[in-house]
């Protein structure tokens, strides 16, 4: 990020991909300057001095040989009211990829740069506008998938878990300054805190964070969605069964292009839940030879998965295969589905059993549009039923959150350890002082010398 | 005129100036101390011990370097006591009476002895400068001395009053005259004045003194010396006791009673006192549910009978302080040689130092001790080393020994005063190192003496037993890194015998060492090829061996911490081109103008949020 902060940056901010309109969000001491070049308005008595801030303006783009490369609004936003504290400029263009690069091309042609992911966050962070922690949530308001994620976000926004983290870090301070009292005044009889009560407090804090780490994993489904597969031998009725899955959820289909991952990934909400459904090398696909997905292939996806959807067909008998991906699978969250019961129902299904509770083990038929609501049901059940209060403890959301949770975690794992092999206190003191600082990581009340880069190289891009 | 032309000038012959003048002429620099008096040089004018919590680590460490307050201690020590011995050896601390009188000798005898050295008695009243860098000095009765360097150590007798009830007496500590002409000078050197109180408690006669109805605390049997030149043998002499006695109901109502007559609480003392060393009045006052405090006994040194009150000094008037003083079982009837008082004195903000613990503005222009608002013989020592060492790098040219909070609890010390500054003298405290588990005064050689040698202060000789002493800690740990234990009734025979539990596999020693009940030592019955090693030797494999997984988590810790030392701020930033920072957390920057990023950090009032905005600043 050696990027300065003079210059005038710009960026696509609407998703990439095909939809009416899609706005080039520009911001920085030259966005007027640069609009003034390219942008002819309609009413032609107007120059971009006259025009009034924070108003929407309509009128043509053109090129430098006076071609007319779109019609659009654009909104003009002087300092300091705007989103980055500085002078910004957004174009309503036309969408599609090939309309909204050819405006972004002309704007950076005239003397604006590509904006870095999450630089506008950035700029208003720099500029004083918003704190790390919200700039933080602001990404993971833009990237909530569903409302629950959202809500997370905004509670975060709103410093729940800064108010919780405080609390953890208060308690270990207090232990910490007994601690060093009794070193310090060696010969002062003063009282201080035992080794027991050292113990007890921290596997006490511990309990509460391992529950912090426990919901960050729920926390991790809010914000990223269910990384969900689905396994089964050819013909058992996969494709079917996301085609109707998405059928079920076709307002909120999104494709996510593959940017990490060599497959598909389609994100179907679930009653709340984003399920990422991992298109396995295309069992979307009809062609036999492509589907034929060997036990193999079906571990290695199984293994990076929140959830596995295992498909069985009801009129076929279970054979080693089966078992051999049931055996891997069973420690994974787990729903077995047992399909085309509308055919001859094969009883011989009593060792499944053995992988699933009988809640997870769903009989279908995906064509007769039987069984989906029993599914949706147990996929619930599994990710949110009465375990977790969402709302009030899946308060970590973000990997950085979370590692530093258990970072501070480890330390006072090693606390106790220290207590039970009754080492004396300086050790003690010392893996307290870490788990005190690694949990200010997450409020920036320790600094970090990387912290910008962790945070804001997560933004995307136009944001 | 003096014709002569001089390297270094020390200003003040305490504690920080012995250690200065010394290091300076060590290192082979023309030096010259001044003191007010020449029977005052290191002087002890408060508590009769050297060492004790953090203190003693900076003992070893001034030791380490090259100082001589370790030595001078082991010479003239009447009791010595390993403290904390119940906690980890990162806090152990050594502490030791001091035989007062002899300790001011053996300095002084050194002192004099030392080449390159002069000891002059005279007031200094002016600092000459020229273009903003020190050229001299001017005295009393108008010689000017000049000098490359001048490390001012004038401890607390700058504009100095004792204050005892309505008594007020224009002197420095024990009834020395008071400096008066340099606080001017200062001033008009652009250089801040601030003004500090602390306090002594009585010295009374010995002979008036039941100790039947006290705690005998005797010295240990094991001496451990505090210079790594001294082994425990050559060291070895008769301990005497001290004394534990305790305050109690009638004690505090006197002082309650009489709190109007105490200039500190009448208003008369202006002058911002020590919280970590109260005046008994503060005790009684700030813990009022206290029942009773601790009060040690100690004796002054052997060849009086004055004793020491500690954990009792107090301005109260006369007549109360012998009411008071009296409550005490075992002082009933005591008679008071020399009453308690509180000094009021003029000092500096060390914000105005490097971490050189050179004045920002001023060229030259050091400044160590009790002056830069600490309070302990053994921080100033600490500070007078490397004010001395850095005056000297500063005449020869060369960069400064500046000790980072990693390397050494000095370090922690310099790094705290000069960055964060102090509203009340500072205390060393085994609480402020952070990375306390690699600073122990057991290691303090392995730590600092090789600087102390790349300076100049360490002889060829005394570095070639180091090394020998280093070489011999690695060769150990490697070969017992490699030794295993076979399960054989030998092997469990020893391991019961310390109540550890037997193995049925082979095991590693370094494993076994590792086991609460078991160490080192313990295993030499087993450990069939171990030669004959020293205590110390000994001593460090044990500790880098048993709480190696500490250590290590501890050592990642400090590379963390080293991560943003290394963000070096350019010398000439402009903080008021850093959007988004607070305009306090602007200012401070600009104050103190900090090295580094973690130097930023600690500032106090900087908040992480400015430090984040700092380091995007700089990383663009």
């Amino acid at each position: 990020m050696n990027n300065n902060l003079n210059d005038t940056i710009a960026a696509i901010s609407t998703p990439i991909g095909s939809g009416g309109i899609a706005i080039i969000r520009i911001s920085g001491e030259d966005a007027f300057k640069i609009i003034s070049k390219i942008f002819v308005y309609n009413k032609k008595e107007k120059n971009s001095e006259q025009i009034k801030s924070h108003t929407i303006n309509y009128g043509v783009l053109k090129d430098k040989n006076g071609e007319i490369v779109d019609e659009v609004l654009v909104s003009f936003m002087k300092a300091p009211n705007t989103y980055t504290k500085e002078n910004t400029a957004e174009i309503n263009c036309h969408g599609g990829i090939r309309a909204a690069n050819r405006v972004l091309s002309l704007v950076i042609e005239n003397g604006a740069r590509m904006a870095q992911p999450g630089e506008f966050t950035k700029r208003a962070f720099l500029n004083g506008r918003i704190d790390l922690s919200q700039a933080e949530a602001v990404m993971d308001i833009i990237n909530a998938k569903t409302q629950l994620a959202h809500k997370s976000a905004l509670e975060r926004l709103n410093g729940r878990l800064s108010s919780k983290v405080k609390l953890l870090r208060d308690e270990i301070l207090t232990m910490t300054a007994h601690i060093e009292a009794a070193i310090d005044y060696p010969e002062h009889d003063d009282e201080m805190m035992t080794y027991e009560m050292i113990k007890n407090k921290s596997l006490k804090l511990l309990e509460d964070i391992k529950l912090l780490l426990k919901y960050a994993d729920t926390g991790k489904i809010i914000r990223q969605g269910v990384n969900t597969v689905i396994l089964g031998k050819p013909n058992v009725g996969k494709s079917s069964l996301l085609n109707a899955l998405i059928e079920e959820d076709r307002a909120i289909v999104t494709d996510i292009p593959g940017t990490t991952r060599d497959v598909l990934q389609e994100s179907i909400n679930i009653n709340g839940i984003a399920l990422n459904i991992i298109d396995t090398a295309g069992i979307r696909s009809t062609t036999d030879a492509i589907e034929k997905m060997g036990v193999e292939k079906s571990k290695q996806y199984a293994k990076n998965s929140d959830l596995v959807l295992f498909v069985l067909d009801g009129s076929q008998s279970l054979d080693d295969d089966d078992i051999k991906i049931l055996e891997f699978v069973k420690d994974k969250n787990l729903i077995i589905i047992i399909n085309k019961i509308d055919l001859t129902e094969n009883t011989d299904f009593d060792k499944v059993y053995n992988y699933a509770d009988d809640d997870y083990i769903i009989k279908m038929s995906v064509k007769n549009e039987i069984g989906f609501e029993k599914l949706f049901k147990a996929i619930e059940k599994l990710f949110t039923s009465g375990k977790i209060n969402i709302n009030e403890e899946a308060l970590i959301t973000n990997e950085r959150n979370k590692a530093s949770v258990a970072d501070a975690a480890r330390s006072l794992e090693n606390v106790v350890e220290t207590i039970e092999n009754m080492l004396p206190e300086d050790f003690i003191s010392m893996d307290l002082i870490q788990a005190y600082k690694s949990l200010g990581e997450i409020t920036g009340d320790s600094v970090e010398e990387d912290i910008i880069d962790k945070i804001f190289s997560e933004f995307c891009l136009g944001k | 005129m003096n014709t002569d032309n001089y390297d270094v000038i020390v200003v003040g012959a305490g504690h920080a100036g012995c250690e200065a003048a010394l290091a300076s002429a060590r290192i082979g620099l023309k030096t010259v101390i001044f003191a007010i008096n020449l029977d005052s040089i290191a002087m002890m004018p408060c508590n009769p011990n050297i060492g004790g919590s953090s203190k003693g680590h900076l003992v070893k460490e001034v030791d380490a370097l090259g100082g001589e307050m370790g030595r001078n201690i082991d010479k003239t020590y009447i009791q010595t006591r390993m403290l904390n011995t119940s906690k980890g050896p990162a806090v152990y601390s050594l502490r030791a009476q001091a035989d007062k009188a002899k300790y001011h000798t053996e300095m002084k005898k050194t002192m004099e002895n030392i080449e390159n050295l002069e000891i002059i008695q005279a007031e200094i009243t002016d600092i000459l400068t020229d273009n903003n860098t020190v050229t001299g000095v001017l005295s009393e009765s108008g010689m000017i001395y000049k000098c490359k360097a001048v490390v001012l150590c004038m401890g607390t007798y700058l504009k100095a009053r004792c204050l005892y009830g309505d008594t007020i007496i224009q002197s420095g500590p024990n009834g020395l005259r008071q400096a008066v002409g340099l606080s001017e000078s200062l001033k008009r050197l652009g250089i801040k004045i601030y003004r500090f109180k602390t306090g002594t408690p009585a010295r009374v006669d010995k002979r008036s003194i039941d100790f039947s109805k006290m705690k005998e605390q005797k010295g240990d049997e094991t001496i451990v010396p505090f210079s790594f030149d001294n082994s425990a043998e050559n060291i070895q002499r008769e301990q005497v006791s001290c004394y534990l006695t305790y305050t109690n109901e009638k004690t505090h109502e006197i002082i309650r009673n009489n709190l109007s007559r105490s200039p500190l609480y009448g208003g008369v003392i202006k002058g911002t006192g020590p919280r970590y060393c109260p005046s008994i009045e503060d005790k009684v006052v700030r813990f009022a549910d206290k029942q009773r405090h601790q009060i040690f006994i100690e004796p002054e040194g052997e060849d009086t009978n004055e004793m020491y009150i500690q954990g009792m000094s107090s301005s109260l008037p006369l007549d109360v302080q012998i009411e008071m003083y009296r409550t005490l079982p075992g002082l009933e009837n005591c008679r008071i040689m020399r009453n308690a008082y509180a000094i009021e004195y003029d000092c500096i903000d060390a914000t105005q130092l490097k971490l050189s613990l050179e004045f920002k503005n001023i060229k030259g222009l050091f400044s160590a001790g009790q002056f830069n608002g600490t309070s302990g013989y053994e921080e100033a020592a600490a500070q007078g080393i490397i004010g001395g060492i850095n005056a000297a790098m500063y005449v020869k040219g060369e960069p400064p020994l500046i000790l980072d909070r990693s390397e050494a609890y000095i370090g922690v010390l310099i790094d705290d005063i000069v960055t964060k500054g102090s509203s009340e003298p500072y205390r060393m405290m085994t609480s402020r190192a952070e990375y306390r588990l690699l600073l122990r005064q057991d290691n303090a050689d392995l730590r600092l003496r090789e600087k102390g040698y790349k300076v100049g202060l360490v002889s060829e000789e005394k570095y070639k037993k180091f090394l020998d002493k280093k070489k011999k800690i690695e060769d150990e740990i490697k070969r017992i890194s490699s030794v295993s234990f076979p399960p054989s009734e030998e092997v469990n025979a020893v391991l019961m015998s310390f109540g550890s539990s037997p193995i049925e596999n082979g095991a590693k020693m370094t494993d076994l060492i590792k086991r609460t009940e078991l160490d080192y030592d313990k295993l030499s019955p087993i450990d069939k090829n171990r030669e004959n090693l020293s205590y110390e030797i000994r001593q460090q494999v044990n500790i880098q061996i048993k709480y190696e997984g500490y250590i290590n988590r501890q050592l990642k810790q400090v590379e963390q911490f080293k991560k943003l030392e290394a963000k070096l701020i350019p010398d000439n930033i402009d903080y008021s081109k850093i959007m988004g920072l607070r305009i306090e957390a602007r200012q401070k920057l600009e104050a103190i103008r900090p090295e580094s990023v973690g130097h930023a950090s600690r500032i106090s009032g900087i908040s992480p949020a400015d430090i984040t905005m700092l380091l995007v600043y700089l990383n663009m």
